[in-house]
């Protein structure tokens, strides 16, 4: 997996429905700035930048990284720019990683980003391509289907959504970047919310946030700032949206790129070896489904985990502990925040949701139609 | 660095027009071609290009992704760049020492809407894009900057054009006439014309590259910079960002005997020679290069491709692929690969 890599530097935004005070280069800038502040840099100090967004209709930017190259200070430096689907924000950190991992570059920016308030994202994405009819509207016409196949098929009760809802939730309100900050969230609440797509309800979903992430990564000979996020394991795996036979309820991939960032990084039983775990969870019922394809519970067994309340912040596998998807969706940059998030536990810098004693953590993202996935292991300790 | 080299590359015969076939059916025949000059139907990595705004709605690499099969599930990742920028995330990737084969794929079809209108939206959207100025108008700004004298202009694109007749899969275009300016100072036959096209390439490691290809192309050099968005900050007549990525890729060490250069306007050439500071000798676009056939996000791709081509039959020992992105040359991709 190459030479080592390490997060030096993590840097967000408070997550909003709509920042009106900033453009899409102030987005980015001030999310990038954080990241250069708490790794002690400058702008002078980063050899390339690396940025991922979704899809360019969600703002009408085609290749933002032209535009946003001068407020990124890339001006003069090699500038990337990623698009994998919802998996965008960890495939950016992976590209970022891979520079350093592949001796390329000694210090790399990574910003993902999406201002969803300039857009109509569930229009967005239920447009498709010409000759194939869409028939779902948003990623929830498109999830809750295989939502319903995971219910039918494991027996899992119909409240476990809900759970895991009140729980990230929760959670968001340790995180003063949270979007959604909901006190006295609880089960009753969320029963009680409108049935957008059988089986989720409006508080089993995500909101659309601004926002960006950015995070400076370095190779071991260049670290500054404070504790560092070792990368242990990084990986992506990609399958086709309409091949038949694939199980879009726990995917192949998913359990290809988890099973190869666990070889990388030495793990054999995620449940006990994985002290937190940041995973794409857009709509609630998608924990116990990625419990069960991240081989944290066997098959059929994640939402028991997830009843138990073992993926709690007290529980012995917190999932989320920054609240999640379900609390803030900037889309492009979702994964990131999952990445990033990963490194500040490990690194002792997660604030009131901080995992006690944390040393390795997963970070996780997927897209498309659940086809994209992204993922990596960070720790406390040098691999 | 790691031994890397072009391995095998195959692109779609480009067409002026809309044939009826969708991004899925662009790609394939490409594909398969490269998977069956390497004998590989499995890589290490697989990295593509493309831009959904050509097709009008998100995700246009997800049905890319349907045509390539990618199962059982394989390593990938998507720059929504010119697939150039996609060999160069591959190319970083297999830096790493862990995989030896990469699968490098780019597709456009910009027959389907306005090109001129459709790449006006990559700018600045507060202060630039709502002026009106097309992508044609960027360029004839540029081309002004350059005082390029018209008959030099002329002679690149005749050159371009006969070379690309002479090149199946290119459009076969007339020589250059007529007076009438589009943006002036540029002529219609100035500016690429529109095309839709594919390409694959393979890029290999060490061994693995001289088991699959006699003669591979060995990536000496790569590199590439982005310069400052708004034409203001920039001298237009001159490519820092080209000189820059040519100085880190090491172009001027040897002789060039072939340089593939992504030319959208013709004036383009003439910047991008002087940035690069290629030899006299050096032959530019020897496959008519994109004033022939301009397949937008394989075009650059195509550049390396072809490069690497003259590299691999034996006609060259030592060349360049270009690519840019970005409004009037903004940001620049050079390759240098060698026998």
């Amino acid at each position: 997996m190459g030479n080592p890599c390490a997060v030096i530097g993590v840097g967000q935004t408070r997550y909003t429905t709509k920042r009106h005070d900033v453009s899409l280069a102030g987005l980015v800038r001030e999310a990038a700035l954080r990241a250069l502040e708490d790794a002690g840099l400058t702008w002078k100090d980063i050899d390339a930048v690396v940025i991922g967004k979704a899809p360019d209709l969600f703002e009408g930017v085609m290749m933002p990284e032209a535009y946003l190259a001068d407020a990124l200070g890339a001006a003069g430096k090699p500038m990337m720019r990623v698009h994998t689907a919802g998996s965008v924000g960890g495939s950016t950190a992976l590209v970022g990683a891979s520079l350093i991992q592949g001796g390329v570059h000694d210090r790399v920016l990574v910003v993902a980003f999406e201002k969803q308030s300039e857009s109509n994202a569930t229009w967005a994405l239920s447009t498709h391509l010409p000759f194939s009819a869409s028939l779902v509207v948003g990623a929830g016409g498109y999830f809750a289907p295989h939502i319903r196949e995971y219910i039918r098929r494991s027996g899992a009760p119909g409240h476990i959504g809900h759970l895991v809802a009140v729980k990230d939730r929760r959670n968001a309100l340790r995180n003063p970047y949270a979007h959604l900050r909901i006190p006295g969230i609880d089960q009753r609440m969320v029963e009680s919310t409108p049935m957008l797509w059988e089986p989720i309800r409006y508080l089993d979903t995500c909101p659309s946030s601004d926002g960006a992430c950015a995070m400076v990564l370095a190779a071991e000979d260049r670290l500054t700032g404070s504790t560092p996020a070792w990368v242990l394991g990084a990986a992506t795996r990609s399958e086709p949206i309409f091949r038949a036979g694939r199980d879009t309820v726990n995917p192949q991939g998913g359990k290809d790129c988890a099973a190869d960032v666990y070889r990388q990084a030495g793990i054999t039983d995620p449940r006990r070896e994985i002290d937190v775990a940041e995973v794409y969870v857009p709509f609630s019922w998608y924990e116990p489904m990625w419990l069960e394809n991240l081989g944290f519970a066997a098959e059929g067994e994640g939402w028991k985990l997830t009843e138990s309340g073992a993926t709690a912040l007290d529980g012995d596998i917190p999932w989320n502990a920054s609240g999640g998807v379900l609390s803030s969706n900037p889309i492009g940059a979702s994964g990131l925040i999952r990445f990033a998030e990963a490194a500040l536990q490990v690194r002792g810098m997660a604030g009131e949701h901080q995992v006690d004693g944390a040393r390795r953590a997963l970070g996780h993202a997927y897209g498309g139609g659940a086809q994209f996935f992204a993922m990596w292991m960070v720790g406390s300790d040098k691999p | 660095m790691r031994e890397i080299a072009v391995v095998a590359f195959a692109q779609t015969r480009h067409s002026a027009v809309d044939e009826g076939q969708n991004d899925s059916e662009l790609i394939l025949p490409p594909l398969e071609e490269v998977r069956a000059a390497t004998g590989l139907r499995r890589f290490g990595f697989t990295c593509s290009g493309s831009c959904d705004y050509l097709a009008g709605a998100p995700f246009s690499f997800v049905s890319a992704l349907d045509a390539l099969g990618a199962w059982p599930p394989i390593s990938e990742s998507h720059v929504e760049m010119d697939a150039a920028w996609a060999l160069y995330e591959a190319w970083v990737r297999l830096q790493h020492g862990d995989v030896d084969s990469a699968l490098v794929y780019g597709f456009g079809k910009s027959s389907q809407g306005d090109l001129r209108e459709i790449m006006t939206l990559q700018l600045d959207p507060y202060y630039l894009a709502p002026l009106g100025l097309d992508q044609v108008s960027f360029a004839a700004l540029q081309a002004s900057a350059t005082g390029a004298d018209r008959a030099e202009l002329d002679e690149i694109v005749r050159r371009s054009r006969a070379d690309g007749r002479a090149n199946p899969n290119a459009l076969d275009l007339p020589d250059p006439t007529g007076e009438e300016t589009e943006v002036a100072p540029l002529r219609p036959y100035d500016i690429a014309p529109i095309t839709d096209g594919a390409a694959a390439l393979v890029l290999a490691a060490g061994d693995l590259a001289r088991e699959l290809c006699e003669r591979p192309a060995w990536i000496t050099g790569i590199a590439h910079r982005i310069e400052p968005h708004y034409l203001g900050m920039r001298d237009l007549a001159r490519s820092t960002s080209a000189a820059d990525a040519a100085r880190a890729a090491g172009v001027g060490k040897g002789d060039v005997d072939v340089a593939e250069l992504h030319v959208q306007f013709s004036h383009e050439e003439l910047i991008l020679r002087e940035a690069l500071e290629l030899p006299e000798g050096t032959r530019v676009n020897p496959s008519g290069g994109p004033l022939a056939a301009n397949p937008v996000m394989a075009t650059g791709l195509i550049r390396i491709g072809e490069a690497a081509g003259r590299v691999m039959d034996g006609t060259a020992s030592r060349v360049l692929g270009h690519a840019t992105s970005g409004p009037c040359l903004q940001h620049n991709l050079v390759t240098v690969m060698e026998a």
